[in-house]
């Protein structure tokens, strides 16, 4: 490939074909300031902040969008240059409400941080503001699209990534808004609330729905026993919130931190993770011996579950019935934690720290209780949590290392992938293999179910029985490979999807910002929390055994059935219809 | 429109008459899985019903294979699309540059009185509706407006009340 020569502020650059100007110029350390850009998602130069000046060029062009060509003379900060940029992001300061102090995006809002680089003082132009009502109608995201400035990242994320389409632009010029079909709000069409929206927005127009004062309360309440379980991949990114490098592990100050807002028990998701590999794994032998709909996909995650609940309903038996561990945790936490403990159920309070949106809708879904009382209380994704530990002011870099609580506290190295793209898989691999054929898995680590392929497959001899399966993130990748099941072109025995792009290390409700180097990066501590784990395979997890000693006898049996399993309801795929197709 | 717009109720009422639908399902139908044809289907869909009710985006959407956010959000940005019924006569005013100094905010304000609408919106009667339009090709004679296909140039706001009963009448004939 030739490579194309150009300078950029007088000093000479190569390139590759198509890279753009914006990308010449950081490989000179020159980090053009951008706004509506989100690299190979959202490539529009609408914002117009990228400005940069081209010689020969009749007007000033967006470097997000712009080639280098050869023997281009490009200049980034003359002073035309910084003045359109200026002006430009005070053309969009004009119709955005100017409550920094009192949003929820406060300090860390790509709006707020350009006009700091930018050094506004003063908004000079004045005029009509769009006016647009907010949406609370989910109990995972809220949107205040008077704090949108239509850099169309989250439309992109949506339709381009996830394929939902549940938002797009309406409308035209003034009165242009991002929003559902008919101006509807986004519980009423088919949106599976994964809130990568709120993950790549720049400002506070699409956010979580937090529930932190909720759980304020609840720890202030004499009369509740709160617990807390903390999901695989907020250990590798919680530090984020304060400023750690990306894929720092952080279990043991996150356990801290937990007890110092007053938790009375610390749990771990962790150990449901190792008990869905339990269930799921009976699961899915028994449909390959007793047959049963194969084939059987993973439910761990809520967003895939409403996806295929809106999108492709027959295939709703499909779905392993195993609840996601989050549920099956708090189901635990109110009947065998609170009988051991000796505290009455209604007392329990079973708060959630997850790197998701999905997960706040997943635990008010009317059929996640036991006996009426609800599985899960409050769900903090990781920004709600670092939220909260600031608010306490608790030094997080200087927390000592603490453990998990038992016996909820005990997990495997197999329980903490489950955060990452193919870890259901691997771990629900070892497994099967040791349970099926009897025989010790050599090497732990099954590579090929690893990584950011949007598409991965594995095939596993269990004496005699290959077992194929496939894996698949990012419900653009799953809707791929469902429309190759539904169309009956496979012939896969068992099929992991996770809703996000590289799974929960990259869910909705991570910190900010998440981008591809940030996720690889969480995923490689991942599995270094994998290797350094004592016991690495779920079935040898010794809770999970005594739990089914004490409690619920075997896998798939009748307690299980009544606390660990659930059912699921096709839904709408067009407003005002009952269900789709 | 856009703030009438957000009232639309959620319930996906079926307002189209059986002949509606069946002519509305036979233009799908020449059309099925071709998402590239939106605009057009959207265009004749409203020969045929005279404006795009939700019931209709939704056929359309459904029958295209179109996501039904990107219906709307062609529905809502090309002018010539209505999302409500349109009056017997449709008024579009020009406030093209042309026709804006030369007075068409005056002529608007009138004819938003006489009739008792804002743009986008079909008087009580169900006799007119006002839409607000760009340039249309014809500077010289400002203020200009179209009623359906006639053109009235040169428009006085204290004349339009003789204008729009010229029309009353033809309708009680």
């Amino acid at each position: 490939m030739n490579s194309i020569a150009l300078t950029i502020d007088g000093r000479p650059v190569k390139a590759a074909p198509g890279t753009t100007v914006l990308e010449a110029a950081a490989t000179l350390g020159i980090n053009i300031p951008t706004l509506c850009y989100l690299k190979d998602v959202n490539e529009l130069g609408s914002c117009r902040i990228c400005m940069v000046d081209v010689k020969g060029a009749r007007t000033l062009q967006a470097a997000c969008v712009t080639p280098v060509a050869e023997g281009m003379e490009v200049a980034t900060s003359t002073p035309r240059t910084l003045r359109a940029r200026r002006t430009n992001l005070e053309l969009i300061l004009s119709d955005h409400p100017q409550e920094c102090l009192t949003c929820i995006r406060n300090q860390n809002c790509e709006l707020q941080a350009l006009a700091e680089a930018m050094g506004l003082r003063e908004s000079p132009y004045e005029g009509k503001m769009s006016c647009h009502p907010e949406d609370w109608s989910t109990p995972s995201l809220a949107r205040n699209p008077a704090k949108c400035v239509l850099c169309r990242r989250c439309v992109s994320v949506c339709q381009k990534v996830q394929g939902v389409h549940a938002i797009q632009t309406m409308e035209r010029g003034f009165d242009t808004v991002v929003a559902p079909a008919f101006h509807l709000p986004l519980g009423e069409v088919a949106c599976v609330l994964c809130g990568q929206c709120s993950l790549v927005c720049p400002t506070g127009a699409i956010h979580e729905r937090s529930q932190v004062e909720e759980v304020w309360a609840a720890l202030a309440d004499p009369g509740r026993h709160v617990v807390v379980q903390t999901a695989p991949a907020t250990r590798v990114s919680l530090g984020e919130e304060f400023g750690m490098v990306p894929g720092s592990i952080v279990t043991g100050k996150l356990v801290a931190a937990l007890r110092r807002l007053g938790f009375d028990r610390v749990f771990d998701t962790d150990f449901t993770a190792d008990l869905t590999i339990m269930e799921e794994g009976y699961e899915l032998i028994r449909r390959l011996k007793e047959g049963g709909a194969l084939p059987l996909f993973t439910s761990c995650s809520p967003g895939w579950i409403k996806f295929v609940e809106h999108f492709y309903p027959k295939l709703l038996p499909n779905l392993s019935t195993c609840k996601s561990p989050q549920q099956m945790f708090g189901a635990l936490a109110k009947t065998y934690y609170a009988d051991k403990a000796g505290i009455p159920p209604d007392r329990v309070y079973v708060v959630s720290i997850m790197p998701c949106t999905a997960k706040k809708f997943e635990a008010v879904r009317p059929e996640m209780n036991v006996g009426g009382t609800r599985d899960v209380d409050a769900v903090l994704t990781t920004r709600e949590l670092g939220r909260m530990l600031r608010e306490a002011g608790v030094d997080f870099a200087a927390l000592p290392e603490e453990d998990y609580d038992r016996p909820f506290g005990i997990s495997t190295g197999a329980a903490a992938i489950f955060g990452a793209t193919g870890g259901v898989m691997e771990a629900a691999l070892r497994t099967a293999y040791e349970v099926v054929t009897g025989k010790a898995l050599g090497n732990l680590n099954i590579e090929t179910v690893r990584g950011l392929e949007g598409i991965k497959e594995v095939s596993i001899d269990l004496d005699g029985l290959t077992l194929k399966a496939a894996v698949a993130h990012g419900l653009g990748n799953a809707r791929r490979l469902v429309e190759l099941v539904a169309r009956g072109e496979t012939d896969y025995h068992f099929i992991e999807i996770m809703c996000c792009p590289g799974g929960c290390i990259g869910g909705g409700g991570q910190s900010i910002p998440t981008d591809a180097e940030i996720r690889q990066r969480r995923m490689d501590a991942i599995y270094t929390v994998d290797e350094r784990m004592t016991i690495r395979k779920s079935h040898e997890n010794p809770a999970v055994l005594t739990l089914y000693e004490e409690f619920l006898g075997e896998p798939l049996g009748l307690r299980s059935h009544e606390l660990l399993h659930t059912h699921y309801q096709p839904r709408s795929l067009y407003p005002g219809r009952r269900e789709s197709k | 429109m856009s703030q009438s717009a957000c009232c639309q109720g959620a319930a996906l009422s079926e307002i189209l008459t059986d002949d509606q639908r069946n002519a509305l399902d036979a233009i799908i139908a020449e059309h099925r899985n071709s998402p590239a044809d939106l605009i057009s289907v959207l265009h004749e869909a409203q020969e045929l019903v005279g404006y795009l009710p939700q019931e209709v985006q939704v056929r359309v959407a459904e029958g295209l294979g179109v996501p039904i956010s990107e219906v709307y959000g062609v529905v809502t940005f090309y002018s010539l699309f209505a999302t409500r019924p349109r009056g017997k006569f449709k008024i579009s005013l020009c406030n093209g540059t042309a026709c804006y100094v030369r007075g068409a905010p005056r002529v608007l304000d009138r004819l938003e009185r006489e009739l008792g609408v804002k743009p986008g919106d079909t008087s009580a009667d169900g006799l007119f509706s006002l839409d607000v339009v760009r340039c249309l090709g014809a500077c010289g004679l400002g203020p200009v407006m179209t009623v359906n296909a006639d053109v009235h140039a040169r428009l006085k706001p204290d004349r339009l009340g003789g204008l729009l009963d010229g029309y009353r009448r033809t309708e009680g004939q």
